[in-house]
């Protein structure tokens, strides 16, 4: 009796998680499949088995779209690369003790739990036509006019994600940095590596993991992204998200739906293209 | 040892301009919120006053924010409580090794890169189906939990790593049962852990947009009420309630790192 208790307790004990995960998730994803093959005239919705929904998305401004975000990702990943691993690097190896670390690390996380929409409404007052970055520039002569493309523009959008995400580029960097056995260094130091060398020999191959958790964490969120390219890309911008979620205020569900497994193919296939160049699992 | 020095005054330097890069902004709409009753959207500010904060308690043109943080509140509340309860026992079930582990702990990591979107419009998409009305404390609580769930498991995962099972065996040789051991030996002891834990999940939920856009049904949440305003509301009362609502989980994130860390001291000093 208790043998069989032991055996099945694990399995007692994740079921409630794993009915969530189920309902909300598993379940919906499957139903979004299976939706974007149903028919659709207009007004609603009938079962069916039609391509019609993909045929429909194969267009030039479906492809223009794409290219658009992939455009966001590859600025943004990049910004929060080279943005992000210094600061990382900064944390882990110059500051010394562990409390502060730790404080430090607090403080650049504080942010992200805060709204994402206050966030991004808190640049206006900074890039708009009479913000501070306008106004400051004017002042010292170096523009005559306020300059248009600070807010309400790919480049604004791109900001915004660096900004709202940069955190989950950080986070798994800094945390395999402090992993690495500070002996290495030592080691490599007492070899005759120079600074540049050990960086490049020692200490960036051991944190590439980190750099890949981080890159999917940043693909996972920019592909689906609409909110920033709605806010800061003022109308103009476009993205999957947002084309999305244009189809679903029209109400148009196959459509949407058959973006959407077009959408989450594409990330699947950034994602595993990243862990096979890169292997994690020794991270989790 | 000079060349050293160089390149950390260099990092430090560019380490804070990254700090003020990400506080920045919000400082920006702090002292905005603290103009007087003619302020405008952008600097110079105009006089210094609390009337936009007081404004946002008024009855507002564009919308009334008490009912949407109420619901909010409310909403983080039941997700805290069902994240909580469901990723200790997912987590303590993670303690033993047992067949199909893996997959469900893919399925946890799925639920946490999966686009929002698609989480949002699937969960919209079966109540569509269904016939149901999305609500945000049916749809719009489901949506929350996809967000928060794997991140206080993984969490959760990392606690009863570092955990001694040496208590519980002595207290289960004593001749506790499961549910006496885990009340009286194991809560007590990642109690602090759960106190950091919920009010985390509080705060995600509490600002979480995108995967609750497509699902909140009639009623708005907070941030979805923030999001409808920044379209029509040209006042300064926007930036106060953006003050507001960032203080907030502000402050709920300070009080769970130095709550954790008061309580995580106490219990050294026993042990």
């Amino acid at each position: 009796m208790s043998e069989t208790w032991k055996a099945l307790k694990p399995y007692a004990l994740i079921t409630p998680q794993t009915l969530v995960f189920l309902m909300f998730l598993v379940f919906p994803i499957l139903m979004i499949g299976v939706v974007s093959f149903w028919e659709f005239n207009g007004y609603s919705m009938t079962p069916a088995f039609t391509f019609d929904n993909y045929r429909g998305i194969l267009t030039d401004v479906t492809l223009k779209t794409y290219l658009n975000t992939f455009k966001f990702l590859g600025l943004t990943w990049l910004a929060t690369l080279l943005i992000g691993y210094p600061v990382a690097y900064f944390l882990a190896f110059h500051v010394p003790k562990l409390e502060w670390q730790i404080l430090l690390f607090l403080v650049c996380t504080i942010p992200f739990w805060t709204s994402n929409i206050i966030r991004m409404i808190s640049w206006v007052p900074l890039l708009g036509r009479e913000g501070l970055v306008n106004q400051g520039l004017m002042s010292i002569g170096l523009i005559q006019e306020p300059l248009q493309f600070l807010l309400f523009s790919d480049f604004a959008v791109v900001l915004g994600m660096v900004h709202l995400y940069i955190i989950f580029m950080i986070a798994p960097i800094f945390n395999s940095l402090m992993r690495i056995e500070r002996s290495l260094i030592t080691a490599a130091e007492d070899l005759g590596a120079s600074g540049f060398q050990v960086f490049k020999e020692v200490i960036l191959p051991l944190s590439a993991p980190g750099i890949a958790i981080g890159s999917i964490f940043i693909v996972t969120l920019i592909m689906g992204e609409f909110v920033t390219v709605r806010l800061m890309g003022g109308g103009q911008s476009a993205s999957v998200g947002k084309l999305i979620q244009t189809q679903i205020g029209s109400l148009q569900y196959p459509l949407a739906a058959a973006n959407a497994m077009v959408l989450l193919a594409v990330t699947m296939l950034i994602i595993i293209s990243i862990l096979r160049v890169l292997d994690i699992r020794k991270e989790l | 040892m000079q060349k050293r020095s160089l390149s950390f005054y260099l990092l430090l330097a560019f380490f804070c301009l990254f700090v003020l890069f990400l506080y920045g902004p919000m400082i920006t709409i702090f002292m905005l919120s603290l103009q007087g009753p003619d302020g405008g959207l952008t600097f110079p500010m105009r006089g210094l006053s609390l009337y936009w904060l007081g404004q946002v308690f008024q009855e507002q043109r564009v919308g009334n924010f008490i009912e949407p943080f109420v619901r909010s509140l409310l909403l983080g509340v039941a997700v805290m409580a069902i994240t909580i309860a469901a990723s200790v026992l997912a987590s303590m079930g993670f303690r033993q090794r047992f067949k199909g582990s893996t997959v469900i702990f893919y399925l946890t990591i799925a639920s946490l890169i999966v686009p929002s979107i698609l989480v949002s419009l699937g969960i919209g998409v079966v109540f569509q189906v269904m016939g149901w009305p999305t609500n945000w404390f049916t749809s719009g609580l489901g949506a929350h939990l996809t967000w928060t769930l794997p991140i206080a498991f993984l969490i959760m995962l990392g606690i009863f790593n570092r955990f001694n099972p040496s208590y519980e065996e002595a207290a289960r040789d004593l001749g506790a049962t499961d549910s006496k051991t885990f009340w009286e030996i194991v809560m007590p002891l990642i109690a602090p852990s759960l106190l950091g834990v919920g009010l985390l999940t509080f705060t995600l939920s509490y600002d979480e947009f995108t995967r609750t856009s497509l699902v909140s049904g009639q009623s708005n949440t907070l941030p979805l009420e923030i999001f409808g305003m920044t379209t029509n509301v040209t006042s300064p009362a926007l930036y106060a309630l953006g003050t507001l609502t960032t203080v907030f989980s502000a402050s709920l994130i300070l009080i769970a790192f130095f709550a954790y860390n008061a309580i995580a001291q106490r219990q050294r000093g026993k042990a």
